[in-house]
């Protein structure tokens, strides 16, 4: 699975993919990967204040509780609420199911995460120990 | 996402471990072994749970240990070290037991089979073997019999599910209708004779156990073997994952997790699996002192009825959120779709469907207390 080209990328595997003052947020292909099949999603709730690096919410697959890290910082506006009975969905399109929605405190924090090429380089790394 | 990965230089490796990776497995350090967790190309550990609830899976379990007891007063050791009643068992025949500790605690769990007149096979737990080695040669000295670790000499492949005797009846030439659930016998597999076959399994369904030398040349025949007979069942390889959550559903206990060193069998609930009528047996002079005092904790089935998954050691608290417990295990369970957990409740919150809190990464969410075993399988026709 290729990663999307206009997304930025942390290394604890989170995508955020910006438009304009707001930004998308999920976690990538490997993640979930590496997660297995995933059966739980804890999600903030609208309005809540995430900060960059900080947990802003947790994955759960059968074996183990991944939390999730703020790509960015801003002001949550919308969760993905389909993932409360379908957190499979992160498994099948992990691009696709976004995980919350986000208005940007400054989109310039973005500058630091890793680009597509980047990650991918990141992972292979990772991956191949 | 944060992931972290603890790889230790002197880890254990089963004769099926290239197997496992040419597979694909993910593999995980587990008790100081190198095991398979699921195999994600065939499915993951939901779809490896499930194949074994409605197909059937095949599971490597070489890092089991065993311990063998033989000699004219194999049976006097048996019963000496273990809670159960080896006095009971036909030669073929097996039991779930336990050594105690004089405390009435446990050493590990364990399923002794009668293999012939004067001959036992306790087979015991990876993390434990060492330890219960020891303990047995320790507890034994006074006995005409010789106690052997042959820990090291068998692959130990778990076939199980209710199309578990489909599967391997096509490989073998044992009649295998006839062994019953909890009885063991020798036969050829693969074309390989003298094998142990046991009815027995840790997964809540009926299966077998069957022991292979621990070849690298000789095991992955058998592995092989057993996964393209298994094709048109639909067989699955299946990991730890998908093992831990089947005994989570029929309520086996884990040591480390259940049952331990500071836990009693009374405590365990596995009362009926202990022979206090028998004659004298480590453990219990202090299980019937014990007895007598009544019991301070119990060992529940939780059903989260608000959001989360209850994971092991989190805290148990009543509604005025004073701690009263906490979970040995939980986790999502595949076939019943609920998120389940046991626990250790005083018993005046081990009612069925009272209610608890689970602490949740700070939060409180709700569970009741719910019959157990969580899943029972359907009885045969």
């Amino acid at each position: 699975m290729s990663y999307p080209s206009d997304f930025k990328y942390t290394k604890e595997h989170e995508w955020i993919r910006p438009d304009g003052k707001t930004a998308t947020i999920g976690i990538t292909n490997y993640a979930q990967e590496s997660l297995g099949d995933i059966v739980f999603v804890d999600l903030p709730k609208p309005g809540t204040e995430i900060t960059a690096g900080k947990s802003f919410g947790s994955v759960e697959s059968v074996k183990a509780v991944s939390d999730l890290y703020a790509p960015a910082s801003g002001t949550v506006t919308e969760i993905n609420n389909e993932l409360a009975s379908a957190p499979e969905k992160i498994n099948k399109d992990p691009h696709g199911a976004w995980i919350v929605k986000i208005t940007l405190k400054s989109p310039d924090e973005l500058k630091s995460l890793l680009s597509a090429p980047d990650y991918e380089k990141f992972v292979a790394e990772e991956g191949g120990h | 996402m944060s992931a972290v990965e603890i790889t230790s230089p002197a880890i254990r490796k089963t004769a099926l471990n290239a197997v496992h990776r040419q597979m694909g497995a993910k593999m995980v350090e587990f008790n100081g072994w190198d095991m398979p967790v699921e195999y994600p190309s065939a499915g993951g550990i939901i779809a490896e749970h499930n194949a074994v609830r409605t197909g059937v899976g095949i599971f490597d379990v070489s890092h089991m240990g065993d311990i063998r007891l033989q000699g004219r007063q194999a049976l006097h050791a048996v019963q000496h070290i273990s809670m159960n009643d080896a006095s009971r068992l036909a030669v073929r025949q097996a039991q779930y037991s336990a050594l105690l500790y004089p405390q009435g605690t446990f050493v590990d769990d364990v399923i002794v089979h009668r293999i012939a007149e004067d001959e036992y096979l306790l087979v015991i737990n990876a993390g434990t073997r060492e330890k219960d080695f020891n303990w047995v040669r320790d507890n034994t000295r006074q006995f005409d019999c010789k106690v052997e670790n042959l820990s090291d000499d068998f692959t130990q492949i778990a076939i199980q599910g209710p199309k578990g005797i489909d599967l391997l009846q096509k490989i073998t030439d044992v009649n295998l209708s006839g062994v019953k659930f909890y009885w063991v016998t020798r036969g050829e597999v693969c074309g390989l004779s003298g094998i142990l076959i046991a009815r027995t399994g840790y997964t809540a369904e009926d299966g077998f156990e069957i022991y292979v030398p621990a070849s690298e040349q000789v095991s992955p025949v058998v592995w092989n073997g057993l996964l393209a007979a298994g094709k048109e069942f639909g067989v699955l390889p299946c990991g730890l994952g998908a093992r831990n959550t089947l005994r989570l559903e029929g309520k086996l206990p884990l040591y480390g997790h259940e049952i331990s060193d500071t836990i009693n069998v009374w405590e365990a609930g596995l009362d009926r699996f202990c022979r206090m009528e028998k004659a004298e047996f480590i453990g219990r002079e202090a299980l019937e002192k014990a007895k007598a005092a009544g019991r301070k904790r119990t060992l529940v089935g939780l059903e989260m009825i608000e959001r989360g998954i209850a994971r092991d050691s989190y805290k148990v608290l009543d509604h005025s959120r004073k701690e009263i417990g906490y979970i040995t295990s939980g986790s999502y369970a595949p076939f019943l779709k609920k998120n389940i957990a046991l626990a250790y409740l005083p018993p005046e919150f081990g009612e069925i469907g009272s209610t608890v809190i689970v602490e949740i990464r700070g939060q409180g969410v709700g569970a009741q207390v719910v019959p157990t075993p969580f899943y029972k399988r359907p009885k045969k026709q």
